[in-house]
């Protein structure tokens, strides 16, 4: 190609088709989308609404029961139907590269980092000294500090963040015209995250590629498109630049998933997150009229029976806008799926239903000590939640584990439940002890047996827990069943057949068949989409108004933990470095660890603030730096003293307690607002 | 509160359970359903063979001993003249039961060791694993002598032997199964009801290895049929005077040499096309499983 076309990529009523079971079922339908030279076209949607088989499908790749069953593609100009094998190899290798969710599988585990690349080069003909110099100034451009010995090393010595940046080098190899992005965070922790979505902004201002980004995370793509489509049942209900789309948008499906975020602080007393109600069309499911009418309260016989066309929007601020909704003017005046209101607990004093004291974990690794929880003290009341954050490898969830008695705990700590001292192992618990503290965990597959039905995981949940039998045990089934909003019809499938959603439902009723104290939540809802998140996290805010059991909730998404959290503790390298009341811990002035996990987070609403980034990695827990152990990656290390002594976690305000030398009227200062200083 | 949120009831009717699936997905696989159509054939002359054969595979006829393949004799005969054919067909009986009895006995010891070791990990594990690993190392010839001098030869000698040496090849394969699947969430959700080690053994877990149990099983059908007729050869198995395959291969491999290939021809493909039979059907098995 010689002379640029006007647009990257260009997909016109692009229609595929799956096969399954020996039947076509349409994945996209007639979806149409440009983008320009050097745009950054984002492409949202919730699991299921083919955003991948978009990626998939502009370069041909689709597996082999898929089918492209109409439609064009051009890319750069050139229509990718229409090249035969040889050409199609060509445009792979030149113009197009993607990186996808896994990097860990991206990479050749068996080849070091640096032949992996200069492959790259030696196709295009360069090799020998020459393809490792360019190999080494591809590493350099994404910002890796020592290419040298990051050459010499294999995928599985380089952290998640490292590897997605080598992904990232590869994929820009060749320089792409188009470069497309699936998920290219998702894997990752919120400051690895940052630091990569940091260094996507700094390459497109570098290069002239254009970017397709694939995303379930609406914040993402906020802030790194500069258009945005989303996708729903593979069409496209809605597109316009991305600012305009997310804070006026114009159709009802958009103006759902944005209700369905936890936003600006809010929290469970304050109101229930808003749900949307029904599931996504299963793939190729027949839609007549508008694929969201089921699930949509504005919905009028109009849009079950006529397709809504893309209508073009003006909105007065310039920029062409697209949605395809009869009513688009009224989108925003969707009823919400879920009144907000509720009653807010009183709070009443009570003795704390959980108190730890002083718990250690020690694991042995390859003969050094693994310290993966160091002296952690928490307590926690009756319906009271706890938030557990920090990255991963932080000893979120060997607490939790140990809290339950799955691994035993260094000797010395104590746990109390209820005023008495809990037995370290599990075995020597009593029943008493063991059902008024369940656990909810992250990944329902894992969690649900997948040999035994719905009715017989809950029913011998209630059995072991409740003890109940009989008729007893039914009435109690049903009444369980009900308050996670399942019905019978669940009762008699095996997991696989629910969603990821119900599948937690279940999980949930299973941990609150004993009538529990303390449910421990492991990142519940990290596997889910947004909408089903949000009924999640209503699910838990109303069985612990009703139930007044307290929760200890992981999670990575601090949004969520927000949501859900009276009290927070941060944990860096198994040691709590903040605890306190979560809009204190949230507000600040706050540890510099938890302002820079806070400053990761990408927001929807984009007030750039300063922002603090943390460099390298956390340290291994093997041999924890000296000191303060999180001096290495400290932004407002004051000297000697944070490398020499570990700072006690002292209480700078009642029930709010910081490990940090600086003094606490000091953080305020140094985390206001900046404003302009007088000279 | 969202009380007035509806779910919608799972989509049953559209997807199959697992066992369906892989009963329609072996239905389409050409291996399983030639290695099935084998395997079929030879179970039913083991039921109704004296039925069918055209002579009584034990009658002796010394005028027409060792009468070369004809319209008459089809096989030919043997050394006292008896129908070659008739006693292929009828030598499968002993052959199907001893083989599958000893793949049924070494695949429930197997699994138990498995599921026992698998659970327990540690040193249960290194112990019992070792130990198995030691017996692994003897050469099932030799156990098979020792057994016989200890309980004398008969059927059931062959399938404890059979059954015992197999044993510990299935509990590896159902320990590492088990090892994966107690790291799965739901053996700790089963320890958080303090369940006893055999519910989550048998009722949590086995479900779950189910697939590689069978899978193995099917596979050891096959080395089993293979060590039956070695033993039976060897006069360690089944006794005279059972038509058996490996008993009649072992009587007349003498003959070879006179020119007589059809005393021993028709036995030895009997059994290799039992044993090619029942890995087709171990293919297929797995080919389903693992799609």
């Amino acid at each position: 190609m010689t002379e640029k076309a006007t647009n990257a990529l260009e997909l016109h009523d692009l229609s595929v088709a799956y096969r399954v079971n020996g039947r076509n079922r349409a994945v996209l339908r007639n979806l149409s989308l440009t983008i320009g030279q050097g745009e950054a076209y984002g492409l949202v949607g919730e699991s299921g609404c083919g955003k991948s088989t978009v990626a998939l499908t502009v370069v041909r790749y689709l597996p082999r029961n898929g089918s492209i069953t109409g439609g064009a593609i051009s890319l750069d100009g050139q229509d990718v139907m229409k090249l035969d094998a040889e050409a199609l190899r060509r445009a792979r290798a030149d113009s197009v590269s993607m990186v996808y969710q896994d990097p860990g599988k991206a990479l050749n585990p068996s080849l070091r980092i640096g032949r992996q690349l200069t492959e790259i080069f030696e196709l295009g003909g360069v090799s020998g000294q020459a393809a490792e110099d360019r190999a080494i100034a591809m590493l350099n451009r994404v910002r890796i500090s020592d290419p040298k010995s990051v050459m010499q090393r294999y995928p599985h010595q380089l952290s998640g963040g490292m590897q997605q940046r080598v992904a990232i080098a590869m994929a820009l190899a060749n320089d792409p015209t188009m470069l497309i992005l699936d998920e290219p965070t998702t894997g990752l922790d919120a400051t690895v995250e940052a630091e990569v979505l940091d260094l996507i902004a700094q390459l497109r201002r570098e290069l002239s590629a254009s970017i397709l980004f694939i995303s379930h995370n609406l914040a993402v793509v906020s802030n790194m498109c500069d258009r945005v489509g989303v996708l729903y049942a593979g069409m496209l209900v809605e597109e316009g630049p991305t600012d305009r789309v997310f804070s006026d948008p114009r159709h009802p499906y958009t103006v759902a998933l944005l209700r369905c975020l936890p936003r600006g602080g809010q929290r469970k007393d304050h109101g229930r997150l808003d749900t949307i109600p029904g599931f996504l069309p299963g793939i190729g499911a027949t839609i007549k009229g508008c694929a969201f009418a089921d699930r949509c309260a504005l919905a009028t016989e109009r849009c079950r029976t006529e397709l809504p066309p893309l209508y073009e929007l003006d909105d007065g601020h310039g920029g062409v806008r697209l949605s395809r909704c009869h009513y688009h003017e009224q989108a925003q005046a969707l009823p919400r799926a879920t009144p907000s209101d509720v009653a807010a607990p009183a709070r009443k004093e009570a003795p704390a239903v959980l108190r730890v004291e002083g718990l250690n974990k020690t694991y042995a690794s390859h003969g050094h000590a693994l310290r993966a929880v160091k002296d952690v003290s928490v307590s926690l009341k009756p319906g009271e939640t706890l938030g557990l954050v920090g990255e991963s490898g932080s000893g979120k969830t060997t607490f939790a584990r140990l809290l339950l008695g799955l691994v035993p705990p260094d000797q010395g700590g104590t746990i109390e439940l209820e005023g008495k001292t809990l037995a370290p192992r599990l075995e020597n618990r009593s029943d008493d002890q063991i059902k008024a503290m369940q656990i909810v965990f992250q990944n329902p597959d894992s969690a649900l047996n997948r040999s035994h039905s719905i009715r017989h995981l809950i029913s011998r949940a209630l059995k072991r827990l409740a003890g109940l039998k009989g008729a007893a045990l039914q009435a109690r089934l049903e009444e369980l069943v009900r308050s996670v909003r399942l019905t019978d019809r669940h009762l008699t499938v095996k997991p696989r057949q629910l969603s990821g959603g119900l599948k937690q439902r279940v999980a949930i009723a299973r941990a609150f068949a004993g009538e529990p104290r303390i449910v421990v939540c492991d990142e519940p809802t990290s596997a889910l989409d947004v909408s089903v998140q949000a009924a999640i996290l209503n699910l838990l805010a109303d069985l612990q108004s009703k139930e007044d059991v307290s929760y200890i909730f992981i999670s990575h998404d601090l949004g969520v933990v927000r949501y859900l959290s009276d009290k927070i503790a941060v944990l860096y390298l198994g040691r709590i470095m903040e605890l306190g009341p979560s809009e204190n811990v949230f507000a600040g002035p706050h540890h510099p660890c938890t302002e820079a996990l806070l400053s990761a987070v990408p927001k929807l609403d984009q007030t750039e603030t300063a922002r603090i980034r943390l460099d390298g990695e956390i340290p291994s827990a093997t041999n924890p730096p000296s000191g303060c152990v999180f001096h290495t990656r400290c932004p407002r290390k004051i000297g000697a003293i944070c490398e020499e002594k570990e700072p006690p976690l002292s209480e700078a305000q009642p029930g709010h307690s910081i490990r940090c030398h600086i003094p606490y009227a000091e953080l305020a200062r140094l985390q206001a607002p900046k404003q302009p200083v007088p000279a | 509160m969202s009380a007035t949120e509806t779910i919608p009831a799972p989509d049953t009717a559209a997807r199959r359970g697992p066992w369906a699936e892989v009963f329609f997905s072996l239905l389409r696989s050409p291996t399983f359903l030639v290695g099935l159509g084998i395997v079929l054939f030879w179970v039913a002359c083991a039921l109704f063979g004296e039925h069918f054969a055209p002579y009584d595979p034990l009658a002796d006829d010394i005028i027409n001993a060792l009468a070369p393949p004809s319209g008459e004799h089809w096989f030919g005969t043997d050394q006292i003249g008896r129908d070659v054919f008739s006693r292929v067909i009828v030598g499968s009986r002993d052959i199907l039961t001893v083989a599958p009895l000893a793949t049924l006995l070494a695949t429930v010891a197997g699994t138990a060791l498995g599921l026992f070791t698998g659970y327990f990990k540690g040193i249960v594990d290194d112990i019992v694993s070792r130990i198995l690993e030691a017996f692994m190392a003897i050469p099932v010839v030799i156990v098979a002598l020792l057994a016989i001098v200890a309980l004398g030869t008969s059927k059931a000698t062959v399938i404890v032997v059979i059954g015992l040496s197999f044993a510990p090849i299935i509990a590896r394969t159902v320990r590492s199964a088990v090892l994966a699947e107690r790291e799965l969430d739901y053996v700790a959700a089963a320890q958080l009801r303090h369940e006893s080690a055999l519910h989550t053994m048998f009722v949590e877990i086995l479900p779950n290895v189910i697939p590689p149990i069978l899978v193995e099983t099917t596979v050891r059908l096959g080395y089993a049929i293979f060590a039956v007729a070695t033993l039976s050869f060897m006069g360690f198995g089944i006794q005279p005077p059972s038509p058996d395959w490996g008993l009649s291969i072992s009587s007349n491999y003498g003959m070879i040499g006179g020119g007589f290939w059809w005393t021993v021809l028709f036995d030895a493909l009997a059994i290799a096309s039992l044993v090619i039979g029942v890995n087709l059907v171990a293919d297929g098995v797995q080919g389903a499983l693992n799609d």
